[in-house]
């Protein structure tokens, strides 16, 4: 890995260089009813519109390689037949500017679903691999138990990685790219007291952690505690509505659906994000449905999330971002659940 | 116009559809065909031969009837009778047809002859004590949901009538569709919102204005009414509050039935025990539950 320093001021005069490409970072989104801002990626053309301390999103970056809705196909009805138009949605290369750990590895752990598995998803992989990230430290919230997840820290899926330490950046270089656009500004190689002072910073990171998850044997016990009775209290505080999905960095299920136009002379396939928490999640052709329970539904979630997955992977899908916790008005959070259905605390 | 439509070759069965109004505010068909982009793919699809709104020539040769509107009036019933027989297929087109809509709000009052005095002042109006929908009188084939319909819907759901398609009702709530917006959620701006608990298919509508959905669309399958009304609570906003919106629309009644069942007999139940009445609804006079 190569490592150098900045000053901060040579942080737009980056971003000026790189903004030639599309930019998506963390933009502020409005205010919550005590004024708190709230924030979300968006698109950004100036550097002035980057909110680079935010705390959190209001939704992951997903939904720009995972979009909520997505046209797969197009058809046109021809004299003869038909004919089939595939466009995977990819209209140049897309920099992500200001993603905090957990949202890189997110996407880490979604390319193991759906780049290399046996089907890759090519609307999914034309999207990832035409991306350049540069991640930004952060600071823990209360919600955050990314630690737990051995998340808190990338160790890859980045071009470039920036540590604040004070008066100028520590930057982490993992892509010839990266290294090609920092030629473009003024850098230096890094000091023993650079070093120093980025060892300091994550130290002080790791003492603000105060969510936490036990995943000691968590796909053993979740196995052994299938008909525990914390499922059915979670799912009767349940909406069924989907948000902990739709706001998850690594969430990807979905379904299709196909329309003919009004006019009958085409049709389209359009994909659209789903839950395992909806109520027809589960359900099949002729109407039978394997989860007809909201807490059915809400344990499935748990069991992909931090069992099914595990085993497959060797690491869990969830990245403890604690958005879902944030955003489910019911106030389900992984770090409680999960506690619970340990038998702690509940 | 008259153009015969094909899909993959096959020459598309054109039904003759016909659109009426019972008691509503025609809103509904408004949305039809207040569609200028669409409209003429629309009438491709269908041969309207009766549609108060659009034309002035009237038929009774029709397989689909489009029925806006609650029954409030005996001839009503008749007129809907009569449609039900002419039709093949009838559809319940917007929330009162579907729940009795915001015309359903009377039937929470006891006293008809007060509520008339309070609405018509004084003219004279026929109308029965209870607004109901459709389907306490006739079967229904199709509900198009929503006050008003969501004219996109409506489109979707007549080509998949046309071509002979399935026709489907999202089943998740209101919710799904506003995180798909991107909307910041009404309750961290402190305001009440029906999202989790409503049927979707109008695209978070409201939402998407910062307003709170008033659950127009009716219930989403396995609404969990009770819980929305906790999180109601903790968000500071008054039970009462959440009831004027569950009852708005009438898709929500058997649920308000319920709530309000339940806490007249926890009223009871605390005065047996002598406990104090809580203050009367602000709704007052005439109110019936
Ligand atoms: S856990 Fe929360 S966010 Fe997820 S479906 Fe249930 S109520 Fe909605
Ligand atoms: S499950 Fe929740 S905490 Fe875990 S990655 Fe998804 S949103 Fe974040
Ligand atoms: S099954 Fe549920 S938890 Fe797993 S990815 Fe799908 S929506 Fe998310
Ligand atoms: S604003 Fe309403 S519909 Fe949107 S997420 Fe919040 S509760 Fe659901
Ligand atoms: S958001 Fe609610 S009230 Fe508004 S149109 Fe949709 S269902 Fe109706």
């Amino acid at each position: 890995m190569i490592f150098k320093v900045f000053g901060k001021k040579e942080l737009p005069r980056l971003f000026d260089v790189i903004a030639v490409n599309r930019v998506v970072g963390p933009v502020q989104k409005g205010t919550d009813k005590n004024g708190s801002p709230l924030h979300t990626f968006g698109e950004v053309r100036d550097f002035a519109e980057l909110s680079l301390d935010y705390k959190t999103t209001i939704l992951s970056a997903k939904r720009f390689v995972l979009p909520f809705h997505e046209t797969l196909c197009t058809f046109r009805v021809t004299e003869n037949g038909w004919e089939k138009d595939v466009d995977f949605n990819v209209r140049g290369p897309t920099v992500f500017f200001g993603l905090h750990a957990c949202d890189i590895n997110a996407f880490n752990r979604l390319d193991k679903v759906l780049m290399e598995s046996v089907y890759p998803t090519p609307y999914y992989a034309s999207k990832r691999k035409n991306m350049f990230i540069i991640g930004t430290n952060c600071e823990p919230q209360p919600y955050c138990f990314c630690r737990s997840m051995g998340t808190d820290t990338a160790l890859h899926g980045f071009d470039l990685f920036l540590t604040d330490i004070g008066d100028r950046y520590f930057a982490e270089v993992q892509s010839a790219t990266a290294y090609n656009f920092l030629l473009q500004i003024k850098t230096a190689d890094p000091k023993e007291k650079d070093h120093q002072r980025y060892m300091d910073v994550v130290a002080e990171k790791n003492k603000k952690f105060t969510a936490h998850v036990d995943n000691t044997d968590l796909t053993k016990i979740l196995d052994m505690e299938f008909q525990s009775q914390a499922w059915k209290e979670w799912g009767d505080k349940c909406l069924s509505c989907g948000t902990c999905a739709n706001v998850c960095p690594t969430c990807y299920c979905y379904g299709v659906e196909e329309t003919v136009d009004m006019n009958a002379t085409g049709a389209r396939k359009i994909k659209s994000l789903h839950s395992c928490n909806l109520i027809d999640f589960a359900e099949v052709a002729g109407g039978h449905n394997f989860r007809p329970e909201r807490h059915s539904r809400l344990k499935y979630r748990y069991y992909h999330k931090h069992r099914g997955f595990v085993e497959a992977f060797e690491e869990s899908l969830c990245v403890g971002c604690g958005r879902c916790g944030e955003a489910c008005l019911a106030d389900i959070t992984v770090p409680e659940v999960i506690a619970s259905v340990r038998g702690e605390g509940h | 116009m008259t153009q015969e439509r094909t899909y993959l070759g096959v020459p598309l069965h054109k039904p003759k559809v016909a659109f009426f109004e019972l008691s509503s505010c025609e809103g509904c068909q408004l949305q039809i065909v207040n569609n200028e982009a669409t409209l003429l793919d629309f009438l491709s699809l269908v041969e309207i031969v009766n549609f108060r709104e659009a034309m002035t020539e009237r038929s009774n040769d029709y397989e689909i009837a489009f029925v806006e509107g609650s029954v409030t009036r005996a001839d009503e019933i008749t007129r809907l009778t009569e449609i039900r027989r002419n039709a093949a297929v009838l559809v319940a087109l917007g929330s009162c047809a579907c729940f009795g809509g915001v015309n359903q709000l009377k039937n929470r009052f006891h006293d008809i002859a007060w509520v008339k005095k309070e609405v018509y002042g004084k003219h004279p109006v026929e109308t029965e004590a209870e607004a109901k929908p459709l389907e306490a009188f006739v079967r229904v084939d199709l509900k198009i949901f929503g006050c008003p319909i969501k004219k996109e819907e409506v489109e979707k759901i007549v080509t998949n009538v046309a071509l002979g398609r399935p026709v489907q009702h999202p089943k998740f709530p209101v919710c799904m569709e506003c995180k798909a917006n991107e909307n910041i959620c009404l309750f961290d701006l402190g305001e009440p919102c029906l999202g989790p608990v409503t049927r979707a298919g109008c695209d978070s509508w409201c939402p998407n204005s910062r307003m709170g959905c008033w659950g127009c669309r009716g219930p989403a399958d396995d609404a969990n009414v009770e819980q929305l009304r906790n999180i109601a609570k903790k968000h500071g906003i008054s039970a009462e509050a959440m009831l004027d919106r569950l009852e708005c629309f009438g898709g929500f009644a058997s649920h308000v039935d319920e709530i309000r069942g339940k806490a007249k007999a926890k009223k009871t139940a605390s005065a047996a025990k002598g406990g104090v009445n809580p203050p009367s609804s602000p709704l007052g006079k005439g109110r019936r539950r």
